[in-house]
């Protein structure tokens, strides 16, 4: 299915239903009582170690809480400082909050194949479909994959045990430069080795067929010594 | 290198019906250049907003990106301020406008970030007549980069170090007139005595007030070839006439004589008395106001004061019939239909 077929079609979903229970959450806001009883605000102050600070609604209080937002760099209480130990406080906080973060984001959902496999793939969003027919239908023909569906970045430390427990893992992304493999590799440094490439960016959705011709081709280039390697071992004598 | 504003005021500074002096709405010091227009312009929202008894805390104020936009710290410390994204600040406030109608929303740009970076959205902003003033600090040039000719720099003008500009000069009040909004005035960083009761009507406009404040770039764009130095402004600027404001608590008790002046209530009850200068420019008459913009720049002049007022404007609030209570005070009671509604609504569509 292309772009035009989507959109110049109308497409069905499963009736929305909402939960009842859901209430609204507004984060951390500190309210006009809490000012008025001396609760120290600070726009970007830490008070409770997960680098998440409180904020204000606008006009809560006549002398307390009012902050200016700005781009330039700022200490805890949004006031404007050219001092770098305050600007590299604030940074080393936003990584810390990214620390914190990493509980939040959905976790991915592992597919197992319940056979005694070292391969796996891991894709996200629209590539799913794809993937799990292209998976079954390498079941088929003998070859068992398990699989992960990645729902978050930063990721859950769940993706690097499930990389790790694994050889060899098949990413398959839809962009022409590998950019989650290429985040994995930097987030928990995994060797290029360990993670193949599966990828597609000609304009069309990615197939199953395709995923499947991809995948195949990297399990068979592994039963054949290249040529350049095996004249080598030659010449070293290691074949004579 | 920061510089920290003295906190010593005279014990008797004269304090307003809310018991605020005016250094209850000043800011931080200004790292502006010595002299620059911006702010004579922060000092003019600063007495107006004094003079007005504007709780500090119930005014946003909100700028884009550049000098014009680096003001708001200098002026309403007491506010809540947002700094946003160069052009962007029109968007910025009528999400915060939508979510909070008891604020009075200040946005302050420059000339590049309304007449070129933030163009599209300084359009749709005026169309939608969202109830905010809209100030723009315009100094023909931009002074944060060293002041190459900006968008509203007059064909022929040159700056400091640059030619002739070669490109037609986009005039911003006749923009925002064309787009639809509903009070446009201009005036000059150097008149006080014309931007403050501007600044106090458009504060009491119920809708989208702008107004244009020629201000002179001292560093880059002061010099006699520019058309925007202090010099060639005062030579040539005109006036539409002058205007008292008068707010709603205060008894109006200077006698104004109705040959010469016109008296206008604003939606707050606020009075704007207003002395014709200009025959010919009836300001509650688009098109006749559009006719003197150009009347003017034909003749090399530049027209300053109020120059269009519309007295039956419906700002976004009353277009969109939001709620009265601001929608940052309704919780899911208010706002959640729930789940047997939205079994309702699928089942009206099968």
């Amino acid at each position: 299915m292309t772009d035009l077929d989507l959109g110049m079609n109308d497409n069905m979903s499963e009736p929305l239903a909402w939960d009842d229970e859901r209430k609204y959450d507004r984060g951390k806001v500190i309210t006009a009582e809490q000012l008025e009883n001396g609760v120290e605000f600070g726009r970007y102050l830490d008070v409770d170690g997960d680098a998440i600070c409180y904020r204000t609604y606008p006009g809560t209080h006549p002398t307390r809480g009012a902050f200016f937002t700005r781009g330039t760099s700022r200490n805890e209480y949004a006031i404007y400082t050219e001092k770098g130990e305050e600007y590299e406080a604030n940074m080393l906080r936003l990584l810390r909050k990214w620390d914190t973060i990493n509980e939040y984001v959905p976790g991915p959902i592992t597919v197992e194949c319940g056979r005694d496999t070292d391969t796996a793939v891991l894709y996200f969003g629209t590539s799913e479909e794809s993937s799990r027919e292209a998976l079954d239908s390498l079941a088929a023909e003998g070859i068992y994959m398990n699989a992960m569906r990645v729902r978050a970045f930063p990721f859950n430390e769940e993706v690097q045990q499930f990389i790790e427990r694994h050889d060899r893992v098949f990413v398959i992304e839809q962009n022409r430069d590998a950019q989650l493999r290429t985040l994995l590799m930097a987030e928990f440094e995994f060797g290029p080795d360990k993670l193949k490439s599966v990828l597609c960016f000609d304009g069309t959705p990615i197939s199953a067929r395709n995923i499947r011709r991809q995948i195949k081709k990297h399990l068979n280039g592994d039963n054949v010594l290249p040529l350049h390697r095996n004249t080598a071992a030659v010449r070293a004598g290691e074949f004579l | 290198m920061s510089y920290q504003i003295p906190k010593f005021r005279h014990p008797d500074l004269p304090v307003n019906d809310l018991g605020y002096t005016k250094a209850d709405y000043e800011g931080a010091i200004s790292t502006l250049c010595a002299g620059c227009g911006h702010d004579s312009i922060s000092g003019a929202i600063v007495r107006a907003c004094h003079e007005l008894s504007i709780e500090p805390h119930k005014i946003a104020k909100l700028s884009g990106i550049g000098c014009s936009s680096k003001a708001p710290t200098y002026f309403l410390g007491k506010s809540h301020g947002f700094n946003s994204v160069h052009g962007r600040m029109p968007s910025v406030v009528t999400g915060a406008a939508l979510a909070n109608r008891d604020l009075l929303y200040l946005g302050v740009s420059g000339d590049g970030d309304t007449a070129s970076i933030g163009m599209g959205q300084f359009a749709h902003v005026a169309r939608r007549n969202l109830n905010m003033v809209y100030i723009v600090m315009n100094n023909g040039c931009y002074g944060l980069t060293k002041g190459q000719d900006s968008a509203t720099a007059d064909r022929g003008s040159a700056s400091k170090k640059g030619d002739p500009n070669i490109y037609s000069a986009i005039d911003l009040c006749g923009t925002a007139l064309q787009m639809g909004a509903t009070f446009v005035a201009r005036s000059f960083s150097g008149d006080k005595e014309q931007l403050v009761p501007l600044i106090k009507a458009a504060m009491s406009h119920r809708g989208f007030a702008f107004i244009d404040v020629v201000s002179p770039c001292v560093t880059f764009n002061n010099n006699p070839q520019s058309t925007k130095s202090y010099e060639f402004v005062r030579e040539h600027s005109e006036a539409t006439g002058t205007i008292d404001f008068v707010p709603m608590r205060k008894e109006i008790t200077t006698e104004y004589h109705p040959g010469n002046s016109h008296e206008v209530t604003l939606h707050d009850g606020s009075s704007i008395f207003l002395y014709k200068v200009d025959e010919s420019l009836n300001p509650f008459d688009r098109r006749s106001a559009l006719i003197a913009l150009e009347d003017h720049r034909c003749a090399g002049n530049i027209l300053t004061g109020l120059i269009y007022l519309n007295k039956d404007s419906r700002d976004l609030h009353e277009v969109l019939e939001t709620s009265q209570r601001p929608l940052n005070q309704l919780d899911e009671g208010d706002l959640c239909p729930g789940n047997k509604m939205l079994l309702n609504i699928n089942a009206s569509l099968r």
